[in-house]
């Protein structure tokens, strides 16, 4: 066990130093001189240009800068936003929750309705409802969800004005942020209005970001069904006279579910992704619409950081998953 | 995936009735059929998008400003599917815009596959230390989420529908360069390679010629679908405003420009998505389909 840990780990390292690599990077193979992108039309004067030039160490040489970055990301230091001058690190980790937040309501949303979807399909395979439900998935599967997004925003907003368009709670509405996350800190706060208005915020972006991995559950978890269900030891359970909700529900499920697991843990990806474009669309005050926002102010140390610190997430969270399928399954770790 | 029926009919000459096969298990697939029979039209529309279209996609009708679809009140069979904003008929820019999903889902394939069908060659033949770098330098592209590495290579290339083509390529390459050296790792122990070795092929035909074509068909499914990936990225691209630019008729920056308008014209909105949404949906038929006829594991033969 401790050897496949070490294994991974190790693997783990070199990704991670060409991940920082890779950021280190971005600034550098901008077309033209940071500086000068930096201080924008306004211009500046040469005193200034040498004095920025030190204080951003593009007078060493490229490797002490590279080392200089490296030490840095090591202790949390990613750098100063351009626009707002606070550090990129307090920046990322004051906005993250939000975005941890929605995500976790859409993978809550996704394993809720996909799970079942997958498991009825599998168990009446090749009829009518199996169709239906694939059919659907396959559409959920191909949804561009911008486009998703401001149909749901048409009809919900728009003809039945059931929910808002944007933002996280009603600005009406002011309680301390303890956690971070604005389900609990409303609720916390007593006001029953505030807690509404933050459920009535997060629900279309929820469905939103959850349609891409409610489909890939579902289709998972059909298939890892079916593969189950051909096995020998369902056909004992089926001779012994188990009923069919016992074999299908404990015996066929419970093995079913290891790489439906798996998916449900790489998808973190995939939320981040689906993540830009649902903030962007509803406003909503996470790290994808600060990504975004940041590319087109050109706050060049933000979108670095940025790109580094969610890399490193999804790697944490692969590896994470990977060790875990590793205490679940022996065979893995044999490889 | 347009390569398929190329390298397919390439087979046949060696080997008839290969083509045959495989369409007899495509064509058990109803869904995938269907899919194809879309895919066909899209083609279609793409290659003849000047001969389709009523009127030029960019040009202005100024006097029928967000005209609503004909069956509409208020809307003119002059312009079947309404007009945009700026009074452009939306028709001939939907028909226009396949042309550039086509032309996106063609051209990140062709990159992103022949890239990593080569590095994963090499990989696969690799000595074991160049193997391990190159499957480094895959898991640290993979460490980030697609669209977020497509955008701010976008943003560093400038935007453009150009950029955005090379930057979805350049995402999806590590699929190609995963799934080529798998299959190259469990193809290269079998008797008919060593064999081949015996009798004195060298790396380049043993890599292309007695390797590759055995582990083509994962990558035809692949191929299949990052195709349709290609064209949700380039229209997620064209919708953050990094993509194509306007007045470009490319459907996610209609999207985009279409914005603001939503609750006041539903058509403008609607139909480049929808347009976006059946042209994906097919080639994921397609693609499940493809899967289905390729994969020796499902045959009951």
């Amino acid at each position: 066990m401790l050897k496949y840990f070490g294994s991974r780990l190790l693997t783990f390292l070199p990704t991670f130093i060409g991940v920082t690599l890779i950021s280190f990077a971005f600034i550098r193979v901008l077309p033209g001189d940071p500086i000068i992108v930096m201080a924008g039309e306004r211009g500046l004067t040469e005193a200034r240009y040498a004095e920025l030039m030190t204080q951003f160490g593009f007078d060493q040489p490229i490797y002490v800068q590279y080392w200089d970055y490296f030490i840095g990301v090591l202790q949390g230091d990613l750098g100063q936003s351009f626009v707002t001058k606070k550090p990129v690190w307090d920046e990322f980790f004051s906005l993250f929750p939000a975005t941890l937040e929605l995500s976790i309501c859409a993978m809550i949303f996704a394993v809720l309705l996909g799970l079942p979807a997958g498991i009825i399909a599998a168990v009446n395979r090749g009829k009518f409802l199996d169709r239906a439900l694939m059919s659907t998935a396959l559409v959920g599967y191909s949804m561009p969800i911008f486009w998703w997004a401001l149909l749901l925003i048409i009809v919900f907003s728009g003809n039945l004005n059931w929910t808002p368009v944007s933002g996280r709670i009603d600005l009406i509405y002011y309680f301390p942020s303890a956690s971070g996350f604005i389900l609990i800190d409303s609720l916390a706060s007593g006001q029953k209005g505030a807690f509404l208005s933050a459920v009535r915020h997060l629900i279309l972006p929820t469905l939103v970001l959850g349609t891409i991995p409610l489909a890939v559950i579902a289709r998972q978890t059909r298939s890892a069904m079916l593969e189950v269900l051909g096995e020998d030891y369902i056909r004992t359970a089926r001779a012994k006279g188990l009923t069919p909700a016992r074999i299908n529900g404990i015996h066929a499920l419970r093995n079913a579910l290891i790489p439906v697991i798996t998916v449900i843990g790489l998808s973190v990806g995939t939320l981040l992704a689906g993540a830009i474009l649902t903030e962007t669309i509803f406003s909503w005050p996470g790290i994808g619409k600060w990504m975004v926002d940041s590319i087109f102010r050109r706050d060049y140390p933000v979108v670095q950081g940025g790109l580094l610190l969610i890399a490193v997430m999804v790697m944490v969270v692969n590896l994470t998953v990977d060790v875990l399928y590793g205490v679940i399954n022996p065979k893995i770790r044999k490889r | 995936m347009t390569q398929t029926p190329a390298s397919e009919i390439a087979e046949t000459e060696e080997r008839p009735g290969r083509l045959k096969e495989f369409w007899f298990y495509f064509r058990e697939n109803r869904g995938a059929v269907f899919g194809l029979y879309i895919f066909v039209v899209f083609a279609f529309c793409a290659a003849f998008a000047p001969l389709l279209s009523l009127y030029d996609p960019t040009e202005q009708f100024r006097q029928f400003t967000l005209l609503p679809p004909a069956w509409q009140e208020g809307g003119d069979w002059q312009f079947p599917l309404g007009t945009d904003p700026l009074g452009r008929d939306m028709l001939s820019r939907l028909v226009e815009g396949s042309r550039y999903s086509f032309f996106v889902g063609i051209v990140v394939v062709t990159i992103a596959a022949s890239g990593g069908i080569l590095v994963g060659l090499i990989a696969g033949f690799a000595p074991k230390w160049l193997d391990s770098i190159i499957m480094r330098i895959m898991d640290i592209i993979l460490a980030f989420p697609s669209l977020l590495l497509a955008l701010v290579l976008v943003a560093i290339l400038g935007p453009s529908l150009t950029n955005a083509m090379i930057a979805i390529a350049i995402v999806l390459q590590p699929h190609y360069v995963r799934l080529t050296r798998a299959s190259v790792m469990s193809e290269r122990q079998k008797d008919y390679v060593t064999s081949a070795r015996v009798v004195g092929a060298g790396l380049g035909r043993l890599m292309f010629v007695t390797v590759l074509p055995n582990c083509l068909a994962p990558i035809i499914v692949q191929a299949a679908l990052s195709f349709s990936t290609a064209i949700l990225d380039a229209a997620a691209l064209g919708f953050l405003g990094m993509g194509a630019q306007p007045p470009t008729p490319e459907w996610g920056t209609m999207l985009a420009e279409a914005r603001e308008f939503i609750l006041r014209a539903w058509w403008v909105v609607t139909f480049p998505g929808l347009a976006i949404l059946v042209t994906v949906l097919a080639i994921n038929l397609m693609g499940d389909g493809l899967r289905d006829a390729l994969d020796p594991k499902l045959k009951r033969s």
